[in-house]
């Protein structure tokens, strides 16, 4: 279990990370969103150690960063932003130094290394320099280096930037593989992503947490939440009868237009706070005998969710 | 601190000198421009004695641009590619990182300095060498290297930059040749007072390592240049745990 504990970073006057508690147990996958310069990165590199927080600090089963920064990096595999590894090394050589590194020792290591290259397909460059590798053989042969000793605690720093939409799958079918097992923490600001393989959800910016919750949950603070689309065939002349009568239903905040061109209406119905609407539009377009060609629900959309929750911090900051 | 990583560190790093033509630069010139300076500026055979003086003479300015050159990729590179962010997240410390790609730099130096055994062969052959003073001049200039290396790996620490790390470098190790040089302690001389010329000079390259040069292995010039490396290497420590970040 990882628990971060009143975490805080200050470069000069900047306050990159400002106080962010939380935890995070075996088996979740968190995903960190935030748009740039939020402090996912820094957050993560105090983390694994990389930098040393102005106050609070991270514990990792137990074991705390600052105090024993060894034993902690033992127990975590990181894949920090942009893969770095030694460009003149191949990747057979650079993964026989990190399990060395790492204390792995004689048949166990050979095993351990032949499993990951097989888990993470490098056989066909085993023996080229990483230097000529392409980003997706980097990025492998950065995750190939984060999970060689079989971490309990995995942190991926946008382990599928700059990857094309194959990669990227592979790479999340790959972090969902482990994800039962261990404690993983991954950053990203593609939103995709979060439903893709998060089990849970933590929007930070300006170093603070805005929200914490499922991807679900999270969805759900959307405007689009339970809103309902309807496309019908009907008279022009109807129109405006029909708006009338939606808006009117029990529940219903508001009816956006989406189109009404020739006879296909199309409108967005907005619910009160947290209601359900789907029901009574339904019964009440069968009741009324409507041509309905499109009927859906929208769950909510994360980005309108994320661009509203980091919107509203930097206006309040402005003002 | 713990032998085994320093060690795996070495290792990697090492190897790293031979995966690019970096080794093989450095050692073809290291070992041309030895020659040159021994044979045709140092007048080696017109001198007409049996021994490398003329050789090991031109050490500390041969280090003086070589060195520089070898120790400014130590920690700037790191940076540059982002792979300290890497090292520093594995289970090592600072100081086993700092001291494992030191060790193997100067190992480096070591198998250029070994490599120049022609030149003790030739003077075995020629004549009757004094073997004892030669081995203490190979161990003076090792231990020079070593100094030198170590400022290097201080000032790499210090930038992202290698051509700043290379010239801040190649000043701080030229003041410490320099402190030593009459000309230097001519101008102390004629006004301060002796202690301080004294102490000048006993921070001088030169002073300590042409006295191991002499073939007298002084315990006093020994501790000069391995307290000169430990200071520059925790200095590099410092630097790296203020620095790692930027």
């Amino acid at each position: 279990m990882v628990e971060i504990k009143q975490l805080r970073k200050h470069f000069g006057p900047l306050v990159a990370v400002d106080n962010i508690s939380f935890q995070v147990g075996q088996g979740e996958v968190l995903g960190f969103l935030g748009p740039n310069g939020a402090g996912k990165s820094t957050t993560m590199k105090m983390i694994t150690g990389f930098l040393t927080p102005t106050t609070g600090t991270v514990l990792v089963d137990g074991h705390d960063i600052v105090q024993q920064p060894i034993e902690v990096k033992r127990r975590i595999g990181y894949l920090p932003e942009g893969a770095p590894a030694y460009p003149d090394m191949t990747p057979a050589h650079f993964l026989e130094f990190i399990a060395q590194v790492r204390g792995l020792k004689g048949a166990t290591k050979r095993k351990r290394i032949d499993e990951i290259i097989e888990k993470v397909n490098l056989q066909t460059v085993l023996h080229q320099s990483i230097d000529t590798l392409s980003k997706g053989f980097k990025r492998r042969v950065g995750l190939a280096q984060a999970i060689l000793h079989d971490p309990e605690v995995l942190v991926l720093d946008e382990p599928t930037d700059g990857l094309d939409p194959n990669q990227k799958h592979e790479v999340r079918t790959l972090i969902k593989a482990m994800a039962q097992e261990k404690v993983i923490i991954l950053s990203t600001h593609i939103l995709e992503e979060v439903h893709a393989v998060c089990s849970r959800a933590i929007i930070i910016a300006q170093g603070k947490i805005l929200a914490d919750g499922t991807p679900n949950e999270l969805e759900a603070k959307s405007r689009y939440h339970n809103a309902v689309t309807i496309t019908l065939k009907a008279n022009m002349g109807q129109a405006a009868q029909i708006r009338q009568s939606l808006s009117q239903l029990s529940g219903v905040y508001k009816v956006d237009i989406l189109s009404e061109i020739d006879s296909n209406l199309s409108y967005q119905v907005f619910p009160e706070k947290q209601c359900s609407i789907i029901g009574e539009i339904s019964q009440y377009a069968r009741n009324q005998q409507w041509e309905v060609e499109e009927l859906h629900v929208d769950k909510g959309h994360l980005d309108e969710v994320f661009r509203s929750i980091t919107e509203d911090l930097s206006e309040s900051k402005h003002r | 601190m713990r032998g085994q990583q320093i060690m795996v560190l070495f290792w990697r790093e090492l190897a790293s000198y031979f995966a690019t033509p970096i080794a093989y630069v450095f050692i073809i010139i290291f070992l041309f421009l030895s020659g040159i300076f021994t044979f045709y500026l140092g007048n080696f055979f017109a001198r007409g004695q049996a021994d490398l003086i003329p050789f090991f003479t031109f050490h500390p300015w041969l280090y003086l641009f070589l060195i520089p050159a070898l120790a400014m990729r130590l920690w700037a590179e790191e940076r540059k590619t982002g792979t300290i962010e890497l090292l520093l997240t594995l289970p090592v410390t600072i100081t086993e990182a700092v001291l494992g790609k030191f060790l193997a730099a100067w190992a480096f130096t070591a198998i250029a300095l070994v490599m120049t055994f022609p030149i003790w062969v030739s003077v075995n052959y020629l004549g009757n060498p004094d073997n004892s003073v030669i081995l203490a001049g190979y161990i003076g200039s090792l231990l020079m290297a070593g100094a030198f290396l170590a400022i290097g790996s201080c000032m790499s620490a210090l930038t992202k930059n290698q051509v700043i790390a290379f010239v801040i470098t190649v000043v701080v190790c030229l003041a410490f040749i320099l402190s030593g040089f009459p000309l230097v302690l001519d101008f102390f001389s004629g006004w301060a007072p002796q202690l301080i010329v004294k102490t000048i000079s006993s921070f001088s390259f030169l002073t300590h390592f042409n006295a191991i040069g002499k073939g007298v292995i002084d315990l006093r010039d020994i501790i000069y240049f391995f307290s000169l490396i430990a200071f520059w290497l925790f200095a590099t420590a410092i630097l790296i745990e203020m620095k790692k970040a930027d």
